[in-house]
């Protein structure tokens, strides 16, 4: 049954922000000044320390998305449609930070802004769609429907990830091996394995205050309207 | 069942083909504007034919879809097919299948225009023929059921594409891949596995799009 969803008002989420916060100004802190720079990149390479926990951390909220809109078709329980709010809403905030932060990065070391990689692309084809996804949100005005319709639209664009990847993979390549602990050298890993669990921790406590707003909006939209004073509810006038 | 909805399907689309016309126009009208934006570089037209013929293609397909429809929100029609005792699967299936054929149709109008406009000849008419049913068998699948939810909302025109259009990337650069090796040439054999790429996205998304169809369209 799609019934009112249970709004938590638990301070959780900033406790998640304010640690993720602390942590991430640690980790830049130490990527932009105490790590040596890259030999054959320079200072360019600082970026990695937020470039890659954001790709990492956006996988993650495309994932967490993906499984809230299975969730959803699954049990129709709102509560999970105001978390798929959340996931979507951030995960559209990181491919669109994921796009700048690389154009920043690929100007410098490829000499062009955009390159047509398949993890930039996807990444790209990814914030597309859920910015149609949002914008279809926003357009439907029976939250059932809309938490439906999200649902299955986020199932399929989630379901397209791959596919693109692979075909563009195919059709061009020429991005950088992905960053791992392994592939990056030592003096590097502190900066980067902070930065990482600090920006997971802003996007949980993101993800967990957007989906509280989400909640918020479908109890309004759910609430019987109001009755007015001297009117007794049910009695037709 | 499957028979049944998409003879009334068919039967719609034949009543209303002055409608296909008008979109067979409005493609070969982009086509020829297409032209425009290169210039008059034969040798440039050529090369980039294949894109603009599924771009025209695409753009296309959105007015044909989002009006494949039309004819559900009327008098709300979509709801009395709804109570009929029949699985909502056969209904989609039948749409997507009549959608399909109206834009295999309208892709092979449209490759006279483009072999004219753009000098873009080609001997592989077969392969041609393949990629143009495989490559609009992967728009159709997702657009009807996307054309199922934008058609019962206010700004239609607008969110069918912007939801469409990320989505039916791997099988636009597929069949665009495809058609250009079939007019340029093929001399590594590489259209076989951008065919075999078509092939499996379309079977991805017409297995899953008509599981989800029956959740859309639920009251």
């Amino acid at each position: 049954m799609f019934e009112m969803p249970k709004v938590s008002t638990s301070k959780t989420p900033y406790v998640f922000l304010a640690l993720g916060a602390a942590l991430f100004l640690f980790g830049s802190y130490w990527g932009l000044f105490v790590a040596p720079p890259a030999a054959d990149m320079r200072e360019v390479q600082r970026i990695m320390y937020v470039h890659v926990p954001t790709a990492w951390n956006w996988m993650l909220a495309v994932l967490f998305s993906f499984g809230c809109a299975v969730a959803f078709l699954f049990n129709n329980d709102s509560k999970w449609d105001a978390r798929l709010e959340g996931g979507l809403e951030v995960g559209t905030l990181f491919a669109f930070l994921l796009c700048c932060q690389g154009a920043i990065w690929a100007k410098p070391t490829w000499g062009v802004w955009w390159d047509w990689d398949p993890r930039l692309t996807s990444t790209a084809v990814l914030l597309f769609a859920f910015l149609g996804i949002l914008a279809l949100r926003n357009f439907v005005e029976d939250p059932v429907k809309r938490a439906i319709w999200s649902a299955v639209a986020t199932i399929i664009a989630a379901v397209d990830l791959p596919i693109v990847y692979m075909s563009v993979k195919w059709w061009n390549s020429l991005h950088q091996e992905q960053s791992t602990p392994q592939t990056v050298a030592s003096p590097f890993h502190l900066p980067l394995r902070t930065n990482a669990f600090a920006v997971l921790f802003l996007m949980i406590g993101f993800i967990m205050l957007r989906s509280r707003v989400a909640a918020y909006r479908l109890r309004r939209e759910l609430a019987a309207p109001p009755v007015r004073i001297g009117e007794e509810a049910g009695e037709l006038v | 069942m499957l028979a049944a909805a998409l003879r009334k399907e068919l039967l719609l689309q034949w009543r209303s083909r002055g409608q296909m016309m008008a979109v067979f126009v409005f493609g070969a009208a982009a086509l020829l504007l297409f032209s425009f934006a290169i210039g008059p570089n034969a040798h440039a037209l050529r090369t980039f034919s294949a894109g603009f013929l599924w771009l025209g293609l695409l753009l296309s397909s959105t007015l044909t879809l989002a009006e494949s429809f039309h004819a559900e929100m009327e008098n709300r029609a979509l709801e009395g097919l709804l109570l009929l005792p029949s699985d909502p699967r056969a209904l989609y299936y039948a749409k997507a299948i009549a959608n399909w054929l109206q834009l295999t149709i309208l892709g092979c109008a449209l490759v006279p225009v483009m072999v004219v406009l753009y000098d873009a000849g080609t001997t592989e008419l077969l392969t041609l023929f393949a990629v143009i049913v495989l490559g609009t068998a992967g728009l159709s699948a997702p657009g009807t059921l996307y054309a199922a939810m934008t058609a019962q909302v206010k700004a239609k025109q607008t969110l069918l594409p912007l939801l469409l259009f990320p989505l039916i990337v791997p099988a636009l650069l597929a069949s665009v891949k495809a058609t250009s090796l079939a007019i340029t040439g093929d001399p590594m054999e590489q259209s076989r596995s951008w065919i075999v790429l078509l092939a499996a996205f379309d079977l991805i998304y017409w297995s899953l799009c008509g599981l989800l169809y029956g959740k859309v369209v639920e009251e």
